[in-house]
């Protein structure tokens, strides 16, 4: 199946029974795929009148106590992005598909790219902490569908899975698993006197427990600045409050939600570091170039967003440089440069976008740099 | 510190509002100024809650962005204050996520019919189970009176200097065009006709409207050379109730006729209906 029908299978097997969408290419086949499947399962199935409703939809759905989705690309992922906001800000758990294709504006509608990244990570306006994943075949995105909702649900955030094109319409075997191999997670939900509940007072690893509407709790749900109870404060301290917890639900728990896939980084001089499509160019790079001599090792970003700072500041300790392999002209590369922080050179294999990056330009890369 | 020297509603010197229990008291002062109409469509709307007798634990509010959109966090049931316009998309993805819930939109005119005004029309027209109340109060109040998809052509506001040049919205005929089964108007001095109509609204099936309309003396009323009583007096000596009346007619033109009213009562299925119906298998 293609990668957009994997990431709409991927999604049912997570429990998402809700789906707001809006037909934009390359990401219209999951709208389909999940138009004839949810009402198959029990769940729902709308198309909106354009993605700001689609994703709104999806934040409604969600506080009526389902796992909800929608999927996009380019122009529909800038609109969607004031209600990402709301979702940061209310603490609601659902996940967004990015099927990127080549912009700015209309741009490159049937061509893939991964020049969203930036607007992935700061898109909405604010300052706010978000996950993104970045997936790599069609089997992946299956997988990283069920993730991306685990990690929504248990975090209560909105979780972005940056796919592009490429994988969206790519045919690959994937296999589905039986349905009691796949672990599924949902929101912690409260408990103890209703009357005495405050919506946004938080458990062990940061998270407040959330009701659904209908449950007897009366919650409001603001997306301005509220405090614990969840009512509107516009005060400093609240703001300082409430931005605290945002952010440190999500950093303090980095090691459990960055991913990260290795190949030979133990003895690896030139570190090569990409995500998604771009990374299946970079193990071919990588391997043609080891069996050059050169001694190449490649670090790939499941998780994009939160950023593996750690791993990438550790490895500019003893490697003697990293090049990023991404289909833009510099985004994660930046972020390459500031965790390796002037120690090592850092060089970027970058593509405006429209055609996957050919091993050989990382080759060339890797002989003129280093 | 304010309970130390207030006495407490329920008191015997207070005695206790009767829609206490719906009301987060604890959020009381609300914002809305002197002689503002919100206040009134949101008693309206709360007691028409109550009487109509639906399970309020499964009543939902809710509001957009602006004056009316502070509704929401009034209310005591569960209730979202979402982003400006967005109130109806948001009120369909909770609708649709759980079809047991009772689903209300209340917000104003700049917020459902100007950036909101696409959502509007095709929750109509897809007859989504929701009742939408918009309070009209011809202008954007919270932002300090600005000109709104509902202001009257020629009047004055902040970004109309010299006069509207612009025509606004007959909301009804706009309903009615959409798909709305239930569209009516009254103003807020007409609180017993707006208290049954938005009983029955919340009681019937399928996407109704309310529009009521509501002074807004601090910023449309100052510059248009009406206090919030001369308002009220022009909802009195202005207006006619004339239900059924033709939606082409409703244009709302104080120099002329206001007409009042319930325009729309009709049966057509829900969203929720057709989509069972045409996209499930049969059991």
């Amino acid at each position: 199946m293609t990668g957009d029908e994997a990431c709409a299978e991927g999604a049912l097997a997570a429990g998402c029974r809700f789906f707001g969408g809006y037909p934009i290419t390359p990401a219209t086949e999951i709208a389909e795929h999940m138009a004839e499947r949810l009402p198959q399962l029990g769940g729902t199935f709308i198309q909106m009148e354009d993605e700001i409703a689609a994703i709104a939809s999806v934040l409604g759905a969600a506080w009526a106590g389902q796992k909800g989705m929608t999927a996009t690309s380019g122009p529909g992922f800038s609109l969607m992005m004031e209600n990402v906001g709301l979702a940061v800000c209310t603490e609601t758990p659902c996940v967004i598909v990015n099927v990127q294709r080549a912009g700015p504006s209309t741009g490159l509608p049937t061509m893939g790219a991964q020049a969203d990244m930036m607007q992935a990570r700061w898109g909405s306006h604010g300052h706010y902490e978000i996950i993104a994943l970045a997936p790599s075949s069609a089997q992946e995105i299956f997988y990283q569908t069920i993730t991306a909702f685990n990690l929504s649900e248990r975090y209560r955030t909105p979780v972005f899975i940056m796919t592009d094109e490429i994988i969206g319409h790519m045919s690959e075997k994937v296999i589905i698993p039986a349905a009691d191999r796949i672990q599924t997670e949902w929101r912690p939900k409260p408990s103890g006197r209703k009357d005495r509940f405050l919506l946004y007072k938080p458990g062990k690893n940061g998270v407040a427990p959330m009701p659904a509407a209908g449950e007897g709790y009366n919650v409001h749900v603001t997306g301005l600045t509220h405090d614990e109870r969840g009512y509107p404060e516009m005060s400093v301290d609240t703001q300082a409050q409430m931005m605290d917890r945002l952010c440190r639900k999500i950093l303090d728990n980095r090691d459990d939600i960055i991913m990260t896939e290795s190949h030979h980084l133990d003895d690896a001089e030139i570190v090569l570091v990409s995500y998604g499509i771009s990374s299946r160019t970079s193990m071919a790079a990588m391997q043609q170039a080891r069996a050059m001599g050169l001694k190449v090792g490649f670090l790939r970003l499941i998780t994009v967003w939160p950023f593996a700072e750690a791993q990438i500041s550790a490895l500019a300790e003893r490697v003697k440089g990293f090049v990023t392999v991404e289909m833009n002209l510099g985004q994660i590369h930046l972020e390459v440069m500031r965790a390796a922080n002037g120690k090592v050179p850092c060089h970027l294999v970058g593509h405006p976008g429209g055609t996957i990056i050919a091993p050989d330009q990382v080759i060339a890369t890797l002989k003129e740099a280093f | 510190m304010q309970a130390a020297t207030t006495p407490r509603a329920g008191s015997a010197l207070v005695p206790e509002h009767p829609l206490e229990d719906l009301i987060r008291s604890d959020r009381i002062p609300h914002i809305w100024c002197p002689g503002c109409g919100i206040g009134t469509a949101f008693a309206a709307t709360l007691t028409a809650m109550k009487s109509s007798g639906i399970d309020l634990h499964k009543t939902c509010m809710v509001s957009g962005i602006g004056c009316s959109g502070r509704a929401a966090g009034y209310v005591k049931l569960d209730s979202f204050h979402t982003t400006h316009g967005r109130a109806i998309p948001f009120a369909t993805g909770l609708k649709l996520g759980n079809p047991e819930l009772n689903v209300v939109v209340f917000s104003g005119d700049g917020d459902l019919f100007a950036i909101g005004g696409n959502h509007f029309i095709h929750a109509a027209r897809r007859n989504m189970d929701l009742t939408v109340i918009c309070l009209n109060n011809l202008n954007y109040g919270m932002t300090g009176g600005q000109v709104a998809a509902t202001t009257p052509h020629l009047a004055r506001t902040t970004t109309t200097p010299s006069g509207n040049p612009d025509a606004p919205f007959n909301l009804p005929l706009l309903a009615w065009a959409s798909g709305a089964t239930y569209v009516a108007r009254w103003t807020v001095l007409h609180t017993r006709e707006l208290t049954e109509s938005i009983q029955k609204a919340i009681t019937k099936s399928g996407f109704s409207f309310i529009e009521v309309l509501g002074p807004c003396p601090i910023n449309y009323g100052r510059r248009n050379r009406e206090k919030a009583l001369q308002t009220l007096k022009l909802y009195r000596e202005r207006t006619i109730i004339r239900n059924h009346a033709d939606p082409s007619d409703l244009d709302v033109d104080f120099t002329k006729q206001v007409i009042l009213g319930e325009f729309v009562d009709k049966e057509r299925p829900t969203c929720i209906e057709n989509y069972d119906k045409t996209c499930r298998l049969p059991e």
